[in-house]
């Protein structure tokens, strides 16, 4: 795992829940989130189709976790991810601009001390 | 967000034009900066387009690709030999759902993309259409084929476009076990009786003008290649990229105690290129157009596997519906 996600991991698609579904219409769409190992957190490893919960764990394993990438997956349908909108990034996150104090970087008065 | 710009009514055409333009604006910025665009994230319907051919041509190949290798897990020399291989095609069934579903997040679904492959309407690799056969095909597939892939592959990992770089890092990262597999399969090969050896370098001489094909058209007749340089899709035009592939190929050779099919190949001290002898550029196109030597047979595996699949995409769909309904029926009796 190098934390690189495949898919978009900034947009929640619109797909019919597996209950609402008849057998002919496509599988919905899941993310992906990969725990690496004990300790890590999970994160995006991409998207897959799959039928229903059960399916997309499955699918998952054997999609991203053939060469022993994961120790715990979490599937979650697309359509339920809720992400902010990229054309309003600039007043969304806003906030910390122009907060440098917030970072240790911005104190270099202390510079030279031991152990600060 | 500006997808779909002919869906718009009149009175609201002003508004959607001066979207487009701090769009477009900010599209360039990202551009210039060699930064990355996102799913959802305004971009030219050209370059959209081109993405979603481009990429879900790519998953097609790896879809399709798995048929010349498959061909041989049954008939595989011992069951080491098997399990890789099986490892292998199983990889680049992978590697078409990683493309796919980057492709899907620009908006194409993904079962539009299956029926364009299976109705015949859309193109995969030309390699592909070039039959496996012996043993030894294996390896040459693997250490020319899916060498020229990596060739191809690395610099795409650096695509402009988010999933599609993310699905090609993966991508990578697995490909060099396919070249190396490849690669030992030729070495043993080769140094096995005069027979094997003989074998190996038939399998040489056949894949190594199609592997060089695998970069696409010459430079100066290469209509797409500069748009998709401009947008930091591409980064290296085909004839650089297929150089790059002749100098590793030439010192890899030899390590095999094998020759490439090649008396013209030299690395020209002005322009530091390799160079190669000519390559049948009408082959190309017309494996491209559909007559290569297993185009119909490729199509028609792929159609009826899809067909024959059919039963269990509706079954697991119903057993979903079904538990779905059951596990609602229960949470209403327990409340």
């Amino acid at each position: 795992m190098t934390g690189g996600s495949t898919t978009g991991d900034d947009g929640a698609k619109a797909t019919p829940a597996a209950e609402s579904i008849p057998a002919s219409t496509p599988w919905p769409l899941w993310e992906v989130f990969v725990r690496s190992s004990r300790g890590l957190s999970h994160v995006h490893a991409g998207s897959l189709h799959a039928p229903d919960a059960p399916m997309a764990l499955r699918n998952a394993r054997d999609l991203y976790t053939r060469r022993n990438e994961g120790v715990s997956i979490w599937v979650v349908p697309a359509e339920a991810i809720a992400a902010s909108d990229p054309d309003a990034k600039g007043s969304f996150f806003e906030s910390p601009q122009g907060k440098d104090y917030r970072h240790a970087t911005y104190y270099t008065k202390s510079e030279g001390v031991k152990h600060l | 967000m500006v997808q779909n710009l002919q869906a718009v009514s009149d009175s609201q055409s002003e508004q959607v034009r001066e979207s487009a333009a701090s769009g477009q604006a900010y599209f360039d910025r990202i551009m210039a900066e060699d930064s990355r665009i996102e799913p959802r994230d305004w971009m030219p319907e050209a370059y959209r387009r081109t993405l979603v051919r481009q990429i879900s041509q790519h998953a097609h190949s790896e879809i399709i690709g798995m048929q010349p290798e498959a061909n041989w897990i049954t008939r595989a020399p011992s069951l080491k030999r098997k399990a890789i291989l099986m490892a292998k095609v199983q990889d680049e069934a992978g590697h078409g759902l990683y493309l796919y579903s980057a492709a899907e997040t620009l908006g194409t679904p993904r079962q539009k993309m299956t029926e364009d492959l299976i109705a015949g309407n859309a193109r995969y690799s030309s390699i592909f259409n070039y039959p496996a056969v012996s043993w030894a095909d294996m390896g040459a597939i693997g250490w020319l084929v899916d060498g020229a892939a990596i060739c191809n592959q690395v610099p795409l990992c650096r695509a402009s476009y988010g999933p599609y770089g993310r699905a090609m890092v993966r991508v990578c990262k697995e490909e060099s076990f396919h070249q190396r597999q490849g690669f030992e399969i030729l070495l043993e090969l080769a140094n096995g009786t005069p027979e094997q050896k003989q074998m190996a370098q038939d399998a040489v001489n056949r894949w190594y003008a199609p592997s060089l094909m695998m970069f696409g058209p010459p430079d100066d007749d290469s209509p797409n290649s500069k748009q998709s340089m401009a947008w930091n899709i591409k980064r290296f035009s085909n004839d650089e990229l297929r150089s790059r592939f002749v100098g590793m190929m030439v010192e890899q050779v030899e390590v095999l105690g094998l020759t490439l099919p090649d008396s013209e190949i030299r690395f020209n001290e002005e322009t530091k290129m390799w160079e190669h002898g000519p390559l049948d550029w009408n082959e190309f196109r017309e494996v491209l157009a559909g007559r290569g030597p297993c185009n119909a047979q490729r199509m028609e595996r792929r159609r009826e596997a899809h067909e024959n699949g059919a039963w269990v995409r509706e079954a697991a769909a119903e057993y979903a519906r079904k538990t779905a309904a059951w596990s609602a029926e229960a949470a209403g009796v327990a409340s």
